[in-house]
């Protein structure tokens, strides 16, 4: 079952857990399964639309999903999502 | 060691400080290099005047509005940093008499400071577990409440991409007759989206690899999702990855420069290094291009060249340091 790692920004959301497993072949199916496990992160994680909020970053294992095929990049029992703000530098 | 490669005598001959900027050495990093038809070459921007990749930045942003008219003379210039950037306009700003206020996270490294009040400049410190996103909302604030800044925003600023565009890539372009992947820290876009557009233009083939930060839990202190940032310049269709990077695996990589290279680089230079050699393992042939934002001066006082790992994790540097 792949794994959703939850940053501190989301966590009073997820009862203060740092990882939820998740299910799903896509990341948009497996990030719906953590919406459904905790509902408070729906709205953070998703738009009006559906689609992913623009302030999250989100990696299957360390690569960022949007320069995959974002939602429907398809997802492996042993893989880890790792959900993210997005942050600057400079 | 032969001399080997095309040995220029000297990067140029200026008659000022600031028109020194760029034309930096690309060297080899023979190291990184996994196999014999794949070559690993960084330009080291710690040969720029300031130490850092930030002048070409500062110096275009400057350019840009000195011949837009949108400063004058005593203009005070106001600038959201994590460091390198405000000490490049710091530098370009006492040059020209242009009054310098820089906001910039608290949890910064020491050298940061003493080099921004060496140039003058004056600093406006942000929350550190807001990172560089609570320095760029002070800045805005700022910006808002007193109209007599000018702020040249280098998070949105077309000049910044247009420095590595007009510069930094054509540089490299003099070198290399092909880049089959060129590899960008993810900080502001500057160098990914102005290398990628310049080389894509010479070969549309050549794969565009970002590497970006992964902040310490202890600098993610957003209140929620959306305090998120993205900066207005990066247009994600360029890049065909993006790929994040731990603190420890930029540390990793920071000391193998040293030991492999002779390479005393900044911390983000050990992330695109990391990144370099992945992408280079993944090539059959080619050359693989990066580019070193810094040298590893302006942070000594952090320890990571002179402790451990192990010692960097106990002492919570690698959780809550400031390297991007």
């Amino acid at each position: 079952m792949p794994t959703a790692k939850i940053p501190p920004v989301l966590r009073s959301s997820t009862g203060g857990e740092k990882e939820v497993a998740v299910e799903g072949a896509t990341v948009g199916e497996a990030l719906r399964s953590l919406a459904s496990q905790h509902a408070d992160t729906e709205r953070q994680l998703f738009g009006d639309g559906g689609e992913l909020n623009r302030y999250v970053n989100v990696y299957l294992n360390d690569e960022d999903v949007r320069v995959l095929d974002g939602l429907d990049t398809p997802v492996a029992e042993s893989d880890t999502l790792v959900i993210l703000p997005a942050m600057a530098g400079g | 060691m032969g001399a080997g490669v095309d040995n220029r005598p000297c990067g140029g001959k200026y008659e000022d400080t600031v028109e020194a900027i760029g034309h930096t050495p690309l060297v080899e990093l023979k190291s990184l290099s996994p196999k014999p038809g794949v070559r690993v070459y960084a330009k080291l921007e710690s040969a720029n005047p300031t130490g850092s990749v930030k002048d070409r930045v500062a110096r275009a942003m400057i350019d840009d509005a000195e011949a837009s008219g949108a400063i004058g003379p005593g203009q005070t210039i106001l600038e959201p940093t994590s460091g390198n950037t405000g000490i490049s306009l710091a530098m370009i700003c006492r040059r020209k008499g242009y009054p310098l206020k820089v906001v910039m996270p608290e949890n910064v490294t020491e050298e940061r400071t003493s080099l921004l009040h060496m140039y003058g400049a004056e600093i406006v410190y942000s929350p550190a577990e807001q990172g560089s996103n609570g320095a760029v909302a002070k800045a805005i604030e700022m910006a808002e409440a007193d109209t007599a800044y000018y702020m040249p925003y280098q998070y949105g600023n077309e000049a910044n991409p247009r420095a590595h565009y007009e510069g930094t890539a054509v540089e490299i372009l003099e070198e290399l007759d092909d880049v089959a992947a060129f590899v960008g820290g993810l900080g502001t876009g500057g160098t990914l989206m102005g290398n990628a557009r310049r080389l894509k233009e010479a070969d549309p083939n050549t794969l565009i690899v970002a590497a970006e930060p992964l902040q310490g839990e202890l600098v993610q202190g957003l209140r929620s999702l959306d305090d998120g940032f993205i900066p207005p310049i990066i247009d994600l269709a360029l890049l065909d990855r993006k790929i994040f990077v731990s603190n420890r695996d930029a540390v990793i990589w920071t000391k193998k420069l040293i030991d492999g290279e002779g390479i005393f680089a900044g911390v983000s230079s050990g992330a695109v290094a990391a990144i370099s050699h992945r992408v280079a393992a993944e090539l059959d042939s080619g050359n693989v291009v990066t580019v070193f934002p810094d040298g590893g001066w302006k942070y000594l006082s952090s320890g990571v060249y002179t402790k451990t790992l192990e010692e960097l994790e106990a002492d919570g540097t690698l959780e809550t340091a400031s390297f991007w």
